[in-house]
């Protein structure tokens, strides 16, 4: 992994001039003045879990059809890497939501919707932890996986339609939602930004789970005392 | 042999051994009722209080009741192996799903027959002018409990503490369900009852995004 080096270094500069922007660049907001500059970080978190959770998906429903361990290696870790894009939103909301709001919680659809998604997928994880064999936990956790992606837009449209009257979303929301010009170009920046860092995060992620992998088969060859163990690919991966 | 008939004989089979023993049932409805009573000394049980807490209050039971009953579904095939004679016969795994789905629907639906008149005593609430409305929303909304948790039990089956990874995997999941048959549920509680038929439309949407789900997902659940 010869690019590894500038890619990480060009994503952090990325961060460092989101953060810049989102402070010094977006405008001021007319009520919220600076508490609002967390925005663009929080929406740039939820943009990163909802990637994350669709490559899951994909990934889950890739492993059924192809049986290739990579789409389970892939699985396991964009969950891993949305439920943590899931927590820095969350705790990224209940910071903006006591100042803007007054209160640090509300059972509103989109909160409640990302609540339950979190618990979810930190189910995925566990199930994985509780199934030993290594087939059966891919394919058990692939099922559960779809089942709990399936279920989010139920849980939306539930709380939707219970909650009958919330603020509606403000970007495409309609005809009177939307976002100063600049304030949407820095909002584009801290997306991107906080998705590619997702994604680098995901990728070594991804590799990890390939060595582990590639270290139990080896344990396994050495156990059974095979005489022509699989050559060591692990070098060439650091 | 069409799924249909296999799907049959799953379900009597299913429905024989619960009958010759009946301790699926019998623990069930005791483990309910044991949440209904609890709830009284939680909520202050006046009449008006029971219409406003109630149908949270009895669909949270059979939530927890059901997660627990649905969890022996697959696990007690695993004690003499006998999932896998039923997966050596030849029929389709949806079949076998299907079967022990509708005998997890029966028993639930059973215990409820009993339980939601208990509970209707207990809370001063009559419920006798809106039996056919409420037998609707009750056996819906188990139907998506019972679908979505006999494809758990299969899957925790395999994992160790299934016990309480059950409920784990299966809760959260409901939550949507929950909402929607509270609601119904509510709309008939009320003083006068109105069958709310957007969230029962919900409810029967919510039973077919899972089922088509399991369906299609049942040759990967039961493989070897």
């Amino acid at each position: 992994m010869k690019s590894r080096v500038p890619i990480t270094v060009a994503a952090a500069a990325l961060v460092f001039f989101a953060g810049y922007a989102a402070l010094f660049i977006a405008p001021d907001e007319r009520t919220m003045h600076e508490i609002q500059r967390i925005f663009y970080f929080h929406l740039g978190s939820w943009a990163a879990m909802f990637t994350a959770l669709t490559i899951a998906f994909i990934a889950n429903i890739a492993w059924l059809v192809t049986r290739q361990p990579r789409w389970d290696w892939l699985g396991v870790s964009s969950v891993e890497v949305g439920v943590a894009a899931c927590t820095a939103g969350l705790i990224t909301g209940v910071l903006w939501g006591k100042p803007a709001w007054g209160i640090w919680w509300t059972w509103d659809p989109r909160l409640t919707t990302c609540f339950i998604l979190w618990i979810l997928y930190i189910s995925y994880l566990i199930l994985r932890g509780l199934i030993e064999e290594p087939q059966r936990r891919a394919t058990l956790s692939a099922i559960f996986g779809i089942f709990a992606f399936l279920d989010a837009p139920l849980v939306y449209a539930s709380n939707r339609l219970w909650v009958g009257q919330h603020p509606s979303p403000v970007i495409m929301g309609g005809k009177d939602s939307g976002l100063d010009p600049a304030m949407g170009r820095v909002l584009l920046v801290a997306v991107v930004t906080m998705t590619v860092m997702m994604l680098i995060v995901l990728v070594d992620r991804y590799r990890l789970e390939r060595l582990r992998h590639e270290l139990d088969e080896l344990r396994l060859a050495a156990e059974s005392g095979s005489s022509s163990p699989k050559p060591l690919a692990a070098k060439e991966l650091l | 042999m069409s799924t249909a008939r296999a799907a049959a004989i799953v379900l009597g089979k299913e429905l024989r051994l619960e009958f010759r023993a009946r301790e699926l049932l019998t623990t069930t409805i005791v483990f309910a009722l044991v949440i209904v009573v609890l709830f009284s000394f939680a909520f202050d049980p006046t009449a008006g209080e029971s219409r406003r807490y109630g149908p949270g209050l009895l669909w949270i039971a059979f939530l927890f009741a059901g997660s627990l009953m649905l969890n022996p579904s697959f696990a007690r095939e695993q004690s003499n192996s006998t999932l896998d004679a039923l997966r050596m016969a030849p029929v389709s795994p949806f079949a076998i799903l299907l079967g022990k789905m509708l005998a997890n629907l029966i028993f639930l639906c059973l215990a409820e027959a009993i339980l939601v008149p208990v509970f209707a005593v207990l809370y001063n609430i009559s419920l006798t002018s809106v039996v056919a409305p409420l037998a609707l929303v009750f056996v819906l909304g188990t139907l998506g409990l019972v679908i979505t948790g006999t494809v758990f039990s299969a899957v925790a089956a395999h994992a160790r503490m299934r016990e309480l990874l059950l409920p784990l995997l299966l809760l959260p999941i409901l939550a949507p369900l929950l909402i929607a048959a509270v609601e119904t549920t509510a709309s008939l509680f009320a003083e006068n009852p109105a069958l709310d038929r957007a969230w029962l439309a919900f409810l029967a949407g919510f039973d077919i995004v899972f089922l088509t789900a399991s369906w299609l997902l049942s040759d990967f659940l039961l493989e070897e």
